[in-house]
């Protein structure tokens, strides 16, 4: 009579056990041919390599090599034939190297570059005469006015840069009122470039060293209106042109612009720059020559 | 009282030089005449140093379809062409001449007698305006023939003149509608004339009851002129809100008033169009207002293109103690000038002195939500919703958002409670998402 | 002034402030406040102090001690949810209770979400709608109106005209007194007309516009007014529903408050329809005799979708033909 019961208990268990244990098998049969069949029909192939490159990259997603953050450089890299004019400038050529080495192809070598302001107004030489009361943005001050000083092409200082940056390079000096970039942080990503309404910031090579020259000055009035504005603005007097041995000094608007690619750090126009405004940087102090040093003492 | 029919604000009017008598200005030493206007292409100067000019003599010819001529305002020599800081806050091209006598062209008519008849045709009317480099005078400065010649397909069917000065402090249109409410009713029958309409209608604010009674008075003479009486509500001097005030009509967005029928002429515009086609004068003096709180001598003031603004400060008492800011035009509107050492131009319908605590802006507060930007916008926008959107670089919400239609009035940015600076985020989002749109089309 | 200052345009304001606007809703809110003082007296003059004070005293010290940010407390708008929060309290509240309303007020509903601007509902309902779940005894037990009293916790307590008309239980006061307030309730929504006095300062300063409070009486008046003409025995009539529980208080004060309000003139109207039927449903069918704070709460959180989807009426659009 137990005996009965207890089996018949069981049955019944047994038989719930296995009704769920079918249906929910049969269910589960079904979903898993539909997933089959959907993923087969719907596959979108996608190269493996473009994860391969995408762990090779900084994952900065800065946009400064011009695509959609990192994984669309990466599918730029593998679907080109050759890797040219890609290039990761937050990476740099070792990156780039190591997406050849994963794609087989060659990447062409970059010299290193770096943000560069060119624009040295600082209060000092360049005095205020005006006081902005808007937003403290330069590309709402741009659009209003050229500044408030006399120059109307140098740097607002209200740190449009600094905001672009992602790697904390570029910062407003808040005694100069003027962008410094930190050599060692900056990328060469371009965002500032992008993001300065007065078109100041230009992305020159590194050098060597990170010895660089460069004209720190965007001003393309006439000389007279520079020099009343500026102490150390370009006058586009062209004595760096004329002094410069490697004809890497061009001067057009009155405004005189070294290219990196021939300027080869003689310094020879910063000395006969008269307004100082061709900026050198990293260089060793200059010796004094003897006559000065006596005339000085 | 007919008014626009969305949003608007009445801030305090200030209209100290109201009824002071249009003095003319003396001629200064030197004049800059600005080559560009506040839009469009500058002109092409047709001048070089050491030319000897009269007044009225083209010193500049327009070049592209939004530009317009620009005349010597005065007798003398070229000094240079040079490039000059103007009320746009930036340096532009200019022509400098060194005033030498007062000597007009001979094809100008100096006789203060009132011409009415005119006999010309549609297209010589417009010819001349355009030649006589006419502009309009509200501070757009949109060179005042483009109005005239509708796109194909487009036939306008009522003329609005824009007489009402809505801007605070400024008063020079009420008074040149008190000392020349003639010449601008045969201005207004020339400008139908050259459209083909028999219907215009002069908007004026209530707030100028003596000219309202002038222009109804002188307007019984002629056929098709209604004058009517606004009530006093700001930006009611914007096209698309003073057609809707008049005629009840609203130019859909993105659209030009002749849509819808209507054209749209500046008062100060109609009173110049009468002296360029009836007396061949161009474009070279305007009246302006110089006022403020504490400015020592309020008044209107004919003043030649191209005079320094600190010349006629100068005439008007110069710039009182305690001034923060100096505003070239409307306090709404206006640009905040850098310094007097600018030279006056077509739109420069006034300068207003603006006290130091008035001038610096309080401290921004969050937003609390109350709704008033949104009341008070007169193009039916967020502002509150705008400002955020700039702020976070949204530009395509702003479009959707329609950041476009803003007209700037400043209307948000006046009434905010917290004080936040709601149209400089605007502009700043109207500008980007203008470019957004132009590559676009480009594309 | 040494330089001339440049800005961008406009050179004028309107000389309107944050702590104008919050002041002229504590000026609107002193005849309701003086007629609660008439009413309730001690009671009702000790519970507004303290939760004016602790309000005030929260906000000052959440933002001095813990944002370790600017100290805004001057600009009126602690003053106006302590007040708020006030109005909603019965008047022999425990001083603690109120202590620990203002704190949910300030500290969860408002501070917590960045402060004044920021807070998605509104501070003082929900310190009131906190209290209410928490301490429902304490919470629904009205003093019967007792003029220039003195007595505080111990004073003798009676019914409210919407716990009458759920329980069934007595009959209704006149509806002249609960125009004029001579009813048992909440210290600030007793007396109808004291806040209408508030409401036509607002609208006169212009700090409010009136398409909120219309909304909300109009629906709740057509509403009922419906149900009182469908069926008189079961339910009643329009009069009595506007004129009494926190309706008017809610529909004037606490509804239009500005941060958790629709930004346009439709969503207005969609925001004050949502209080006035959810009012309606909540006081005839719900558990609870009372349904204002609970509907303004429900409609504030529909704000942010309501101003996503109603935009203003732009200029120049063309009305949609059928």
């Amino acid at each position: 009579m137990l005996t009965d019961l207890i089996l018949s208990f069981f049955i019944t268990t047994m038989n719930v056990v296995l009704i769920s244990l079918i249906t929910l098998g049969v269910i589960g049969a079904v979903a898993a041919i539909i997933l089959f069949v959907v993923a087969k029909k719907f596959h979108v192939f996608e190269d493996p390599r473009i994860d391969e490159v995408e762990a090779a990259l900084p994952a900065a997603n800065c946009g400064g090599c011009g695509f959609p953050g990192c994984r669309g450089f990466a599918d730029a890299c593998v679907k080109s034939d050759e890797l040219g004019d890609l290039f990761c400038p937050v990476g740099g050529n070792d990156t780039m190297a190591k997406v050849a080495a994963i794609l087989g192809k060659t990447a062409v070598a970059q010299a290193p570059k770096v943000a560069v302001v060119r624009c040295d107004g600082t209060c000092e030489h360049r005095p205020r005469y005006n006081e902005y009361d808007g937003v403290k943005h330069c590309f709402i001050a741009h659009n209003l006015y050229s500044g408030e000083t006399n120059c109307s092409w140098g740097c607002l200082g209200f740190g449009d840069c600094e905001l672009s940056c992602e790697f904390d390079a570029i910062k407003v000096n808040p005694v100069t009122m003027i962008p410094e970039v930190d050599d060692d942080k900056c990328t060469a990503c371009g965002a500032c470039v992008r993001a300065c309404p007065k078109l100041l910031i230009e992305l020159r090579k590194k050098g060597p060293k990170g010895r660089r020259i460069y004209v720190g000055c965007r001003n393309e009035d006439k000389g007279h209106i520079t020099k009343k504005a500026c102490d150390v603005g370009c006058i586009g007097c062209a004595k760096c042109f004329k002094v410069c041995p490697h004809e890497a000094i061009t001067v057009g608007n009155n405004l005189a612009f070294i290219n990196d690619e021939a300027c080869k750090l003689c310094r020879k126009c910063v000395e006969v720059c008269p307004t100082n405004a061709i900026k050198e940087i990293n260089f060793p102090p200059r010796k004094v020559k003897e006559e000065e040093a006596v005339a000085a003492e | 009282m007919k008014t626009f029919r969305i949003g608007g604000i009445h801030p305090a009017e200030n209209k100290f030089a109201a009824g002071k008598k249009i003095i003319t200005a003396a001629l200064p030493g030197q004049v800059v005449i600005p080559l560009a206007h506040y839009i469009g292409t500058p002109a092409d100067p047709v001048v070089k140093r050491g030319d000897i000019v009269k007044v009225g003599q083209i010193i500049g010819q327009a070049s592209g379809f939004i530009s317009a001529n620009v005349h010597s305002s005065v007798s003398g020599k070229v000094v240079k062409l040079d490039v000059q800081l103007d009320a746009s806050g930036y340096k532009r091209p200019a022509v400098f001449i060194e005033v030498d006598g007062d000597e007009w062209l001979e094809t100008i008519d100096r006789n203060p007698e009132i011409k009415r008849e005119c006999t010309l045709s549609k297209q010589e009317i417009i010819e001349k305006i355009k030649a006589a480099g006419i502009v309009g005078l509200g501070g757009a400065t949109f060179p005042a023939h483009v109005k005239l010649m509708p796109p194909p397909g487009k036939k306008a069917e009522v003329l609005i003149i824009n007489a009402v000065e809505c801007e605070s402090y400024l008063t020079c249109d009420h008074q040149l509608m008190m000392e020349h409410g003639e010449e601008i009713l045969i201005g207004v029958t020339i400008l139908m004339k050259a459209l083909e309409v028999n219907r215009a209608i002069i908007g004026v604010e209530n707030n100028k009851k003596d000219a309202i009674q002038l222009l109804k008075k002188l307007a019984a003479d002629y056929k098709g002129i209604e004058v009517e009486a606004l009530k006093v509500r700001y930006p009611q001097g914007g096209e698309k809100q003073l057609i809707d005030a008049l005629i009840r009509r609203q130019v859909p967005s993105g659209r030009i008033p002749v849509e819808v029928g209507a054209v749209v002429q500046n008062v100060a515009t109609t009173y110049a169009i009468y002296e360029a086609v009836q007396k061949n004068k161009p474009m070279v003096e305007r009246v302006m207002t110089i006022t403020g709180k504490d400015a020592p001598n309020p008044g209107n003031y004919r003043v030649r293109l191209g005079t320094y603004l600190s010349n006629v400060v100068e005439e008007a008492g110069g710039v009182p103690e305690g001034t923060g800011k100096i505003v070239g035009g409307g306090p709404m509107m206006g640009r905040s000038l850098m310094n007097l050492n600018i030279p006056m131009a077509k739109g420069s319908s006034g300068v207003v002195f603006i006290r130091d605590a008035e001038a610096i802006r309080k401290p921004v507060q969050n937003c609390i939500r109350c709704t008033k930007c949104v009341t008070v916008c007169p193009m039916g926008l967020e502002p509150y919703l705008l400002m955020a959107q700039s702020e976070r670089n949204m530009w395509t919400e702003m479009e959707a958002n329609r950041t476009m239609d803003c007209l700037e009035c400043g209307s948000c940015s006046y009434t905010c409670p917290s004080n936040r600076p709601l149209l400089d985020y605007i502009r700043f989002g109207k500008s980007t998402v203008g470019g957004i749109i132009r590559s676009r089309t480009a594309k | 002034m040494e330089k001339l200052i440049i800005s961008p345009a406009p050179h004028i304001h309107s000389g309107d402030s944050v702590s104008k606007n919050m002041y002229g809703v504590v000026i609107a809110m002193v005849p309701a406040l003086l007629a609660s003082l008439y009413f309730f007296g001690l009671g009702a003059l000790i519970v507004t102090l303290t939760a004016v004070a602790a309000s005030v005293l929260f906000e000052f010290l959440i933002q001095k001690y813990i944002l370790k940010g600017p100290v805004t407390i001057l600009d009126g708008s602690a003053a106006v949810t302590g007040l708020l929060l006030a109005f909603n309290l019965p008047s022999n509240l425990p001083l603690w209770m109120i202590i620990v309303g203002a704190l949910v007020a300030i500290g969860v509903a408002k501070m917590s979400f960045g402060g004044l601007g920021n807070n998605p509902f509104n501070p003082a309902l929900v310190g009131r709608v906190f209290l209410l779940i928490s301490f429902p005894v304490e919470m629904t037990t009205w003093p019967v109106v007792d003029p220039l009293a003195t007595t505080y916790l111990d004073a003798e307590t009676g019914a409210t005209v919407l716990g009458i008309l759920k329980e069934g239980s007595a009959s209704l006061p006149a509806v002249s007194d609960m125009i004029v307030g001579n009813i048992p309730g909440s210290l600030g929504e007793v007396s109808a007309i004291a806040l209408l006095v508030g409401l036509g300062y607002m609208l006169i300063r212009k700090i409010i516009t009136w398409h909120i409070p219309v909304s909300i009486l109009l629906t709740v008046a057509v509403f009922t007014g419906i149900l009182y003409l469908a069926d008189p025995a079961t339910y009643a009539s329009p009069l009595v529903h506007l004129f009494s529980g926190g309706l008017m208080l809610g529909a004037i004060f606490m509804a239009t408050d500005y941060v958790t309000s629709p930004m346009t003139f439709r969503g207005m109207w969609i925001y004050g329809v949502g209080i006035g039927l959810l009012t309606v449903i909540i006081r005839t069918w719900g558990a609870y005799p009372e349904g204002v704070s609970f509907a303004i709460l429900i409609m504030n959180g529909f704000t942010p979708i309501i101003n996503f989807y109603v935009k203003p009426k732009r200029f120049g659009e063309k009305p949609k033909k059928a």
